[in-house]
C-alpha cells in the first residue's frame, strides 16, 4: 500500500494505482477527457493534470502512478489555470454547435467546459475540415474531433481491426481511416464501438429518422416495426426509466403512438433462427463439414470473418439473422395472412446495432422480392430520438402487447441480445431435438459470463459438444487463431462483434465512461427466467409457421427464405490480405 | 560621431543567436515521418525571415510560395497550384540576386520533385501520405530495436542485471555493443532539444560492467528442428542465440579458428578486449548451440550436404575478402591488406612494425583500426592517407581524434597513385596525387578532383590497404544462391528468393556495415526462420520497466567517457576507454526524457514487449 495526500485528504491505495484512480477511489473526482481505462491512457488532452508537490511540471493523473508520500493538489491555481486553458484550446478547434449536435447534452467536452465555467474562449477559431463519404453509415465530422484517439485505440486494441489511424503530422494531425483508405473501401466491421466511445459528436451513425417519418407520412405504406431483444433493456436509460419500467410494452405503445401500423417482436424470428441454426448444427455435426460452425446473426462479425478470414466464410451458419428472417417471412407468409400487398409493407427494424443498417441493404437480402426484405434500420439511439421528437411522455405510456399474428416469443429469443445467448438458445432446442425431450432450461447456463471468451462442453444425446462464445472482435480473432493453429477444437462457436454482445451494441445509448453491456444483459436474463416459454421450438406460432408455410427446418422454402449465401456480396479485405493479393 | 566604432551585440541579438542554436538542436532531434510539405514550408518561412527585402523574387516570391503551399496543406489548392509553385520557384531560383532567395527557391523545387505524390495527396484527398511511425527516436534508429529507455531507466534504479536481460531480448551482444556500437540511437535523441543527446552507449557499458554474470533465459521446449548457421560472426551468433532459445537445434559452422567474425578478426582489442567479447559468446553458447570451427563450406562440407542435413540454413559469412587499391606496385613486399593485418592480430600473431614507416590508405573505421594498431605494433611513423577531406571520413570522429592524439598523422585530399619499391621488390614509397574538394556527390560529400599540383612521394616501408571488403560468395553462388553486386540477394525477411529454406544476412548481404546491423539481421532471420519452420515462438522478458520520474528536466551537460592518456595507451592493446563512474552514470541515466512514456510513445509504437 502507498500512503499519500490528495487535496489535503490522507489516503492509502495499492501500489501501481494511477493518481486518477487513487483520487476517484477516495471521492476526489479529477475531470478527464481522452482517458479510457485500460484502453486509452495516453495523457493527450491534459485535462486530468494535477500538481504534485516538489515536481515543477503538472502531471497527468491518468497514466502516472502514486508514490509514497506524494502530496497532490487537483485544483491548485496552477492546475486550474492549465486545465481551463487546455479545454479552451480544445474548444478553439472544435465546431461548438451543441444545440444542433447529435451528442448535445451527452457530450463529455460540453460537460467539462460547463463544469469549468467556460463561457467564452479567447482564442481564434480554427476549425479543421475533412472530406467524408455521404453514403457512409459510419460518419466522421472532423470539425468535432478532439483527437482524443479513443477510436483508434478501441479499434486497435479491442476490435483488432485497425481501421482508424493518425493521419497527417504536425499541427494538422488528425484521425482518419488507416492506410490512406476511405471508409467505403476499408474492412470496417461497422460494429460502432468507436462511435459509442467517442466523447463528442465527431463519430456518429448516419441518421435515418427522416426516412422513417417520410414512410409514416406515406399513406400508401403499411409501416411495420420489429424490435430487437437488446433494445428493450437499454432504451429507457435515455428517459431515466428503471429497467423494469422500460418494458417492451412501452416500446410498442410509443411506436403505435407515433403511427406505426404493426409492431412485432424480433424475438419471434430469433426463435425461428434457432430452429434453422440448431438443425443446421445437427446436420453439420453429422457431416463434419465446414467446421466448427459459427453463428451468423451478428452482421459486424460476418463482415469481420469475410474481411479477415475469407477462407473460413463457409464455416458461418447460412441461417440469416433474426432481422432478415423477419423481413423474409413478414413480406411473404404474413403479408398474405394479413391480406396486405407485400410491396406496400415498409418494414422498420429497431436495432442496437450499426452494422444492421448495412446488412439490410445487402443484395442478397431480397428473398421476398419486394426490393428489400427490411426497408429501414433505426438504432436504439435513433428510436430514442424519434420518441423525443414526438415528445412522448414515456412513463405515462400504457403498455401494449406486440401485434398478432406474431405476438408470442420466448425467453430463448430474448437472450439473443447478450453474448452467449444465441448459443444457449440453440443448445436448448438442439438438445430437445436429439434427446426427444426438453432439457432443464438453464442446463447450458455455464456459457454465460462476462469473460471475452467462454468455453463449455455439453453432452447432447451421445455426442459431446465443445462450444465457445466470444464477444469483441479481438477475442474473435484470438479464438479463430487458436482454431486455425489447431490449439482449440470446437463444434459450435457464437461470436458477437461488440463486447458483451448486442447489449453493448454500437447503436445503443451512450454513457461515456461506463460499459453497460453486462448490466443490460442481466435484465435480459431476468426476462428469460420469468418467461412462460423458454424454448424456441415451443413457441406455438413458430410451430404454426412451419405447419402452415415452411414445412420443416431446412426445407426448400426455409432454405430460400431463411438462409443466405455469405459469398453473395463483396467485402473489402483486411489491408494485409489485400496487399498479398 | 566616431569615425569607426566596435559593434557589440545587443541583448535581442544575443537571444536570437541562442535561439538559432536551439533550432539547430531541434532539427537534429526531428522525428521521422513528418509531413514533407509541412516541414519544407516551415523551412521556407525561416528562409523568408532571412530576406533583406531588396529584391522582388525573394521578398514577394517567397511570400507567394508560402501562401500557395499553405493552400495545398489546407486543402484549398488544385493540381494547377503545383505548376504555379514550380514556376514561381523556378523564376526565383533563376532571378534572385543572392543565395538567400535562390537557395530557398531551390529547396521548394527539390520538394516539388522529390515528394510530388504527397503534394497531390494533399490536394486530391486532403490528407497526407506520411505519419509519425516510430515515436521513440533511439529505439527506432537502433537497427535491432533495443528497448533503450527501458534499460536506461533500469540503470538509473541500479538494476544492472535487469538492464542486461532487457537488452538481450533484442540483442545478444550487450557487452560488445557497450564497447563498439556506433550508437545510431543517439543521433536524434530528443534530449538534443534541451542540450545534447544522452550518452546511451556509455550507459550500456556501465550496465554490463556492473551487472555481474547474467545467465541466458531458459530455452523453450525443443522443436526437433535443425538449423545450420554458416559463419560465427555477430549476425550468425545472434540468429543462433534466438533460434536456440526458441527450442531449435542450432549448429554454427565457422571457417576460422574462433568465433566472433569481424568482432574478433576486425576490431582490435584496445576497442574490444577479447575476454569481453567472450562474455557475450559464452552466454550465446550457453543456450546449447553446437559449434564447428575451422570448417569451410564448399571445401570441408558441401552446401548440398547441409541442405540435406538441416531444416533450414542461415548464411552469415560476413565480408572478409580484402579489396585492392587498384594502383601500380600493389604486389610489392610490404603492401598488406587491412583484413589480413587485423585477422593476424585477432589470431594473436602480432606483426612487428618496429622502426617501420607505415602508411594506411582509407578513411573508414577499418583504416583507423589499422592506423592505431600500427602505432601499437611499434611503427616509427603512421600516416593515414585519404583522398577526401577529414570531415568526409566515414570513420567515427572519436576514432580519428584518438589516432591523432596517439601520434598518427592524417593526410587528407591525397589520392594514392602508385607504390614504388627497391630492386628486391620491397616498398619504398607511396606516391600520392593532391586533390581538391569539388562538386557535391550523392552522398553529400564533395567529390575529390585532381588538384593542379605535382604528385608527392611519401617514403614508407609498409602500405596497408583499408579500402573496403567484399564477400567470398563463390561456393554459395555455385550452389545457386542469387548474387547481386557481390552480395547475396535476399528479401526483407532475409529469405533467399530462389531456394527454399535458405536465409542470409549481415555483411554478406549488405556489404560491410556495422555490428548492430549484423545483429539486427540475425534477429530478423531468427524470427523468420522460426516462422518458416512452422512456429511462432515469442521472445520476451519479464523485466518490468520502472516508472519514469516526474517533472521537468533542466538542461544538464552530457557526460562523455574518458580514455587512458594517449602516451600510455599507444603502445599496448589494452582497452582505451574508461567507463563512467557511478555518479556520472546516475546523472546521465536521469537525463533520459523517457520518450516511451512521455509524448507519442505511450500511444502508438512505443514499447515492443515481444517479437
Amino acid at each position: 500500500m502507498v500512503k499519500l495526500t490528495i487535496d489535503n485528504i490522507p489516503v492509502e491505495v495499492p501500489e501501481n494505482t494511477t493518481i486518477l484512480d487513487a483520487a476517484r477511489m477516495n471521492g476526489v473526482d479529477i475531470p478527464s477527457l481522452c482517458y479510457l481505462k485500460d484502453i486509452n491512457e495516453i495523457a493527450a488532452c491534459r485535462v486530468c493534470i494535477v500538481e504534485v508537490e516538489g515536481v515543477d511540471q503538472l502531471v497527468s493523473s491518468c497514466n502516472n502512478h502514486v508514490k509514497e508520500g506524494m502530496v497532490i493538489h487537483t485544483n491548485s491555481p496552477k492546475v486550474r489555470e492549465a486545465r481551463k486553458v487546455n479545454v479552451e484550446l480544445i474548444l478553439s478547434q472544435h465546431n461548438v454547435n451543441c444545440a444542433a449536435c447529435i451528442r448535445g447534452g451527452n457530450c463529455t467536452l460540453q460537460k467539462i467546459a460547463n463544469d469549468l465555467g467556460i463561457i467564452d474562449v479567447p482564442y481564434k477559431k480554427i476549425i479543421p475540415n475533412r472530406l467524408w463519404s455521404h453514403r457512409a453509415i459510419l460518419k466522421r465530422d472532423a470539425s468535432k474531433c478532439i483527437k482524443c484517439m479513443r477510436c483508434v485505440q478501441i479499434c486497435d486494441k479491442v476490435q483488432t481491426l485497425g481501421v482508424w489511424d493518425i493521419e497527417g503530422t504536425g499541427a494538422r494531425t488528425t484521425v482518419d481511416i488507416s492506410h490512406n483508405r476511405r471508409i467505403m473501401d476499408s474492412d470496417c466491421a461497422l460494429c460502432g464501438q468507436c462511435v459509442t466511445h467517442c466523447p463528442v459528436g465527431a463519430l456518429y451513425v448516419r441518421d435515418d429518422t427522416d426516412e422513417f417519418f417520410n414512410a409514416l407520412a406515406d399513406s400508401e405504406k403499411v409501416v411495420v416495426a420489429q424490435v430487437a431483444p437488446a433494445v428493450r433493456n437499454a432504451w429507457g436509460e435515455a428517459f431515466g426509466l428503471k429497467p423494469e419500467e422500460a418494458t417492451a410494452g412501452r416500446i410498442v405503445a410509443a411506436l403505435k403512438r407515433i403511427g406505426v401500423d404493426y409492431v412485432f417482436d424480433t424475438d419471434f424470428s430469433a426463435d425461428l433462427t434457432i430452429m434453422e441454426e440448431g438443425n443446421e448444427l445437427l446436420e453439420r455435426l453429422g457431416k463434419g463439414e465446414n467446421y466448427p460452425m459459427f453463428t451468423s446473426c451478428c452482421p459486424g462479425w460476418v463482415r469481420f470473418m469475410k474481411s479477415q478470414y475469407p477462407d473460413m466464410v463457409d464455416c458461418l451458419s447460412t441461417s440469416k439473422s433474426p432481422q432478415q428472417m423477419f423481413g423474409a417471412v413478414i413480406k411473404t407468409h404474413y403479408a398474405k395472412l394479413m391480406g396486405i400487398d407485400p410491396k406496400k409493407i415498409y418494414l422498420v427494424s429497431i436495432m442496437p446495432c450499426m452494422a444492421k443498417k448495412k446488412e439490410a441493404t445487402l443484395p442478397t437480402m431480397n428473398d421476398a422480392e419486394t426490393g428489400r426484405d427490411v426497408d429501414l434500420v433505426l438504432t436504439t439511439r435513433e428510436f430514442i430520438r424519434v420518441v423525443k421528437e414526438e415528445h412522448i411522455v414515456v412513463d405515462k405510456l400504457k403498455e401494449l402487447p406486440f401485434d398478432d399474428p406474431i405476438g408470442v416469443s420466448t425467453g430463448a429469443g430474448v437472450i439473443f441480445g447478450t453474448t452467449g445467448g444465441v448459443m444457449e438458445a440453440a443448445l436448448r432446442t438442439a438438445s430437445a431435438v436429439v434427446e426427444g425431450h426438453n432439457p432443464e432450461p438453464d442446463a447450458f447456463k455455464s456459457i454465460r459470463g462476462c469473460e471475452g471468451i467462454r468455453e463449455a462442453e455439453f453432452k447432447i444425446g451421445n455426442t459431446v459438444l465443445n462450444v465457445a462464445a466470444a464477444s469483441g472482435l479481438g477475442n474473435a480473432r484470438k479464438l479463430i487463431e487458436d482454431v486455425r493453429s489447431g490449439r482449440k477444437h470446437y463444434d459450435f462457436v457464437e461470436i458477437m462483434a461488440c463486447p458483451g454482445g448486442c447489449s453493448g451494441g454500437g447503436g445503443q445509448p451512450i454513457k461515456d465512461g461506463s460499459e453497460l453491456a453486462y448490466e443490460r444483459s442481466k435484465a435480459l436474463y431476468n426476462i428469460d427466467k420469468t418467461a412462460h416459454i423458454r424454448f424456441s421450438h415451443e413457441n406455438p406460432l413458430i410451430k404454426k409457421l412451419y405447419d402452415d408455410f415452411l414445412d420443416k427446418p431446412l426445407s426448400p422454402i426455409a432454405e430460400k427464405l431463411l438462409h443466405t449465401d455469405h459469398n453473395g456480396w463483396d467485402m473489402p479485405l483486411a489491408s494485409e490480405l489485400f496487399e498479398k493479393e | 560621431m566616431s569615425r569607426l566604432s566596435i559593434i557589440s551585440p545587443n541583448q535581442a541579438q544575443t537571444v536570437v543567436e541562442n535561439l538559432y542554436k536551439d533550432v539547430e538542436r531541434r532539427i537534429i532531434a526531428s522525428p521521422p515521418g513528418i509531413c514533407p510539405v509541412d516541414i519544407s514550408n516551415t523551412f521556407l518561412k525561416l528562409c523568408h525571415a532571412q530576406t533583406c527585402g531588396k529584391c522582388v523574387p525573394c521578398r514577394v516570391g517567397l511570400t507567394q510560395l508560402t501562401a500557395l503551399i499553405d493552400d495545398v496543406l489546407e486543402g484549398n489548392a488544385t493540381i494547377e497550384t503545383i505548376d504555379l509553385i514550380e514556376k514561381t520557384a523556378r523564376v526565383i531560383k533563376n532571378s534572385a540576386d543572392c543565395a538567400i532567395g535562390y537557395e530557398a527557391a531551390d529547396m521548394v523545387l527539390k520538394g516539388v520533385l522529390g515528394f510530388r505524390d504527397d503534394y497531390i495527396e494533399h490536394i486530391v484527398n486532403k490528407r497526407c501520405l506520411f505519419n509519425i511511425y516510430q515515436p521513440v527516436p533511439c529505439v527506432s534508429l537502433c537497427p535491432a530495436g533495443v528497448d533503450i529507455p527501458g534499460y536506461i531507466a533500469l540503470i538509473s534504479e541500479g538494476r544492472y542485471a535487469d538492464a542486461v536481460r532487457l537488452i538481450r531480448k533484442d540483442n545478444p551482444f550487450p557487452t560488445t555493443c557497450a564497447l563498439v556500437c556506433e550508437h545510431p540511437c543517439e543521433a536524434r535523441c530528443r534530449r538534443n532539444m534541451i542540450d545534447d543527446s544522452v550518452n546511451i552507449r556509455a550507459l550500456k557499458r556501465f550496465a554490463v560492467d556492473h551487472s555481474g554474470y547474467v545467465p541466458a533465459p531458459e530455452n523453450m521446449e525443443s522443436t526437433g528442428k535443425n538449423v545450420a548457421i554458416i559463419g560465427g560472426g555477430p549476425s550468425g551468433l545472434s540468429a543462433a542465440y534466438y533460434l536456440s532459445l526458441m527450442g531449435h537445434h542450432v549448429e554454427v559452422f565457422e571457417k576460422l579458428e574462433k568465433l566472433g567474425g569481424m568482432l574478433r578478426y576486425g576490431i582490435p582489442s584496445y576497442r574490444l578486449p577479447r575476454e569481453r567479447l567472450q562474455e557475450d559468446i559464452d552466454c550465446i553458447l550457453s543456450t546449447g548451440v553446437t559449434v564447428h570451427t575451422g570448417i569451410e563450406i564448399g571445401k570441408d562440407i558441401k552446401m548440398s550436404q547441409l541442405k540435406e542435413d538441416f531444416d533450414c540454413i542461415y548464411i552469415s559469412i560476413g565480408a572478409h575478402q580484402d579489396k585492392k587499391i587498384g594502383i601500380e606496385g600493389e604486389n610489392k613486399r610490404g603492401v598488406i591488406s587491412a583484413v589480413e593485418m587485423l585477422r593476424n592480430i585477432g589470431n594473436g600473431t602480432l606483426p612487428d612494425f618496429t622502426k617501420k614507416r607505415v602508411i594506411v590508405v582509407g578513411g573508414g573505421n577499418v583504416a583507423m583500426d589499422c592506423t592505431r594498431s600500427a602505432k601499437r605494433l611499434g611503427a616509427e611513423s603512421v600516416i593515414c592517407v585519404y583522398r577526401r577531406r577529414r570531415v568526409d571520413m566515414t570513420a567515427l570522429p572519436d576514432e580519428v581524434d584518438g589516432a591523432i592524439s596517439e601520434g598518427c598523422e592524417i593526410m587528407c585530399l591525397q589520392a594514392p597513385i602508385r607504390i614504388s619499391g627497391d630492386e628486391d621488390g620491397n616498398v619504398t614509397a607511396l606516391w600520392v596525387q593532391p586533390q581538391i574538394a569539388g562538386d557535391i556527390d550523392k552522398s553529400g560529400r564533395p567529390r575529390p578532383a585532381k588538384a593542379d599540383a605535382e604528385p608527392i612521394r611519401l617514403s614508407c616501408d609498409i602500405v596497408i590497404a583499408a579500402v573496403g571488403q567484399g564477400t567470398e560468395i563463390r561456393p554459395f553462388e555455385e550452389f545457386g544462391v542469387k548474387v547481386k553486386r557481390g552480395t547475396i540477394d535476399t528479401l526483407s525477411d532475409n529469405e533467399i528468393t530462389n531456394i527454399d529454406g535458405i536465409f542470409a544476412g549481415g555483411d554478406c548481404v549488405t556489404g560491410p556495415a556495422t555490428v548492430i546491423r549484423a545483429i539486427a539481421a540475425g534477429k530478423v532471420a531468427a524470427a523468420n526462420i522460426d516462422e518458416y519452420l512452422g512456429f511462432r515462438h515469442e521472445i520476451k522478458t519479464d523485466v518490468d520497466i520502472p516508472d519514469p520520474r516526474l517533472g521537468h528536466k533542466p538542461a544538464c551537460g552530457r557526460m562523455n567517457t574518458s580514455e587512458r592518456t594517449a602516451g600510455e595507451r599507444n603502445s599496448d592493446f589494452n582497452l582505451i576507454e574508461c567507463g563512467l563512474t557511478t555518479e556520472e552514470a546516475m546523472q546521465e541515466s536521469r537525463r533520459c526524457l523517457r520518450c516511451d512514456h512521455y509524448g507519442y510513445g505511450i500511444f502508438k509504437g512505443g514499447r515492443v514487449k515481444k517479437w
